[in-house]
């Protein structure tokens, strides 16, 4: 589904990735732990393609299609959907209209926040006075009315309280088909500092990112567990 | 693109009053009937229905000619001004009283060679649920249009009043100066919404004051978003008694070639008072002054003013001006400003859900123009939203 080949990028004038290979199959779905400044939150925008961070080197393959310049809106249209950490609020623009702009089917947002309990918000702002869990959700919804392939998540869980946890992680489960056992076609991406969302979702593989590199691949609560116990400059030690 | 001066020119005045013809040589429609299909479309995209069920009433001035003038609602008396002075013995509590004739070439101008007007007043304890519409329409090309409006919201009264200003389809060039005086009594509350649908060789010289006494509410609306030459408009209003309120919010729109010299001043004069100035501006290529003046004389006022502007081309000017000024210590008084490029990361974040660029500007700037505003009734609100919706399918 995603194939990254020694991709490098800078955002404004620093080298914030170094060299980053990923290969992520249909019906995956891959965690990417890491600290502060890692340069997480820079793979997914450079995947998503947001203007500012510029690919100096290296490949980005989706679905087989070369998306390493394509514009930002084309590749959504490819089947990439991306849950902003925190995204702008749009003053005038409702809910209920953000919703059907993003809906691959007619009306199909409007339902779905209808389902959630989120009929409260479709009159509202988007995102203007929310607060942390309602942004996810919000998040979450416009994701599953876009129904993208590849969802990438930048920690979904932050800001949510305990009792919306089950709500978004049931959100994510449905954006991933994790109800599907065989013949899964979704996959994802999901930063996690807390790894709160691992007991929500199940992933198929963990990757630990330091200064610009992958250090760390493998079984994605082996490597939470690491990380806890030694941190993650010694789990960064244990090459793969 | 001419260059942009920070002030229209005050020597201007009596050279663009001498420019354009008196309305009287140019007769206009005595009777709606004589409106073609295409002048009812523009009185519609002004925001005045010549079908609505849901007016109480119409007034509709062209050049200097009262076209219609009828009121269903006993309660409310609606008169051309012209005859409103003969019948109230000059209106002598009401005329002149707010606005001093001599302020301006335009004002000497009204006093001495008034076209018409209209004169409303809803009667004490009288709650409009419907507006009237009322609607000021310049038919032939380089006329000026002087016109003198009084309203008066008596004690514990409500009304709403929508204005739509305008001109021929196809008409290029004209003067409109609007006197105004509004007289908001008692516990009355007066709603009274503007659409300003010009020509780009038009000049627009409204004057208007407005008295709020104890208790009594105004509230103004006011949406220019077509191409004009010239506004120049200052409405300033009194709030006189303890617990007035004023409410100003402008949606303002300036193509290339439109000079819009706008905003608003409330004097809180009595203690408790409350205020609220807001205005959205959008440039692209024109230039928009968006003033705001509080003026808070008594103790526990509170009042706000919001400016925010929209540059959408690397041309164009927007000027916020907000001013605050406290006479006494015990005032709340606040703005915020802010005037800019639509934020790339808002353009992104609609783009990253599969919107072009194209598209994710639209939909920014239609949020933008979407100004909800509080207390406005239902049937007003749609007008508004309406209005917006016609004027910007034309943009």
């Amino acid at each position: 589904m995603l194939h990254i080949e020694d991709l490098w990028v800078d955002v404004q004038g620093k080298e914030v990735l170094k060299g980053i290979n990923m290969d992520i199959g249909k019906g995956e779905t891959h965690c990417l732990f890491g600290k502060n400044g890692s340069g997480k939150t820079t793979l997914l925008m450079t995947i998503m393609g947001f203007e500012g961070y510029h690919v100096k080197h290296g490949k980005i393959t989706f679905k087989g299609e070369d998306i390493t310049f394509m514009p930002l809106n084309e590749r959504a249209k490819l089947g990439l959907g991306l849950s902003f950490q925190r995204p702008p609020t749009l003053r005038g623009v409702k809910l209920r209209d953000m919703l059907n702009l993003c809906s691959a089917s007619p009306g199909a947002g409007v339902e779905l926040a209808l389902q959630y309990g989120f009929a409260n918000f479709l009159d509202r702002e988007v995102n203007h006075g929310f607060s942390g869990g309602e942004i996810k959700k919000s998040e979450l919804l416009q994701l599953m009315a876009q129904n993208p392939d590849l969802t990438l998540l930048d920690e979904p869980e932050s800001g949510v309280d305990i009792e919306n946890l089950n709500v978004i992680g049931d959100m994510i489960r449905k954006l991933l088909e994790k109800d599907k056992h065989r013949n899964r076609t979704k996959s994802g991406l999901i930063i996690t500092h807390t790894g709160f969302i691992l007991n929500y979702v199940t992933a198929d593989k963990g990757h630990v990112m330091l200064n610009g590199k992958l250090c760390c691949q493998g079984n994605p609560i082996d490597i939470f567990e690491g990380i806890q116990k030694h941190g993650y400059e010694e789990c960064a030690k244990c090459q793969f | 693109m001419p260059v942009l001066e920070n002030r229209p020119a005050k020597d201007t005045e009596e050279e663009l009053l001498g420019r354009f013809k008196d309305a009287s040589q140019a007769e206009g429609a005595k009777d709606v009937s004589e409106l073609d299909q295409e002048e009812i479309k523009r009185l519609k995209q002004t925001g005045i229905d010549l079908e609505a069920a849901k007016r109480i009433g119409t007034f509709i001035q062209t050049n200097c000619n009262v076209a219609s003038c009828h009121c269903e609602l006993k309660g409310v008396e609606m008169l051309p001004v012209t005859e409103a002075l003969k019948k109230y013995d000059g209106l002598k509590d009401y005329w002149w009283k707010i606005l001093d004739p001599q302020k301006d070439a335009f004002t000497r101008e009204a006093e001495r060679n008034l076209d018409n007007g209209y004169f409303i007043r809803s009667h004490a304890g009288e709650k409009v649920v419907y507006p009237l519409q009322t609607c000021l329409y310049i038919r032939n090309d380089n006329v000026a249009q002087k016109v003198h409006n009084i309203v008066v919201a008596e004690e514990g009264s409500e009304l709403h009043i929508i204005t739509g200003c305008t001109t021929h389809p196809h008409l290029t060039s004209g003067l409109h100066i609007g006197v105004s005086e509004f007289y908001v009594k008692k516990g009355a509350k007066l709603v009274f919404t503007m659409v300003h649908n010009w020509a780009e060789d038009v000049y627009v010289r409204p004057r208007t004051a407005i008295v709020v006494e104890e208790g009594g509410t105004f509230l103004s609306n006011y949406i220019s978003l077509k191409g004009v030459k010239s506004v120049q408009t200052f409405p300033t209003c009194t709030l006189k008694g303890r617990n007035a309120i004023a409410r100003f919010n402008s949606v303002i729109v300036a193509p290339e070639g439109s000079d819009i010299d706008t905003g608003s001043r409330i004097i809180l004069e009595a203690p408790e008072t409350r205020a609220e100035i807001i205005s959205r501006t959008i440039s692209y290529g024109g230039r928009v002054i968006a003033r705001g003046h509080l003026v808070g004389k008594a103790k526990d006022i509170k009042a706000h003013l919001e400016c925010q502007g929209l540059m959408l081309t690397e041309r164009g000017i927007i000027h916020a001006i907000p001013e605050l000024e406290a006479h006494v210590a015990d005032v709340d008084m606040s703005h915020e400003a802010a005037v800019g490029r639509i934020a790339k990361e808002e353009i992104e974040y609609l783009m990253a859900r599969g919107l072009d660029e194209e598209e994710a500007t639209s939909t920014i700037v239609r949020g933008f123009l979407n100004v909800k505003i509080d207390g406005l009734p239902k049937e007003l609100d749609e007008e508004l939203q309406k209005a917006v919706e016609e004027c910007r399918k034309g943009m």
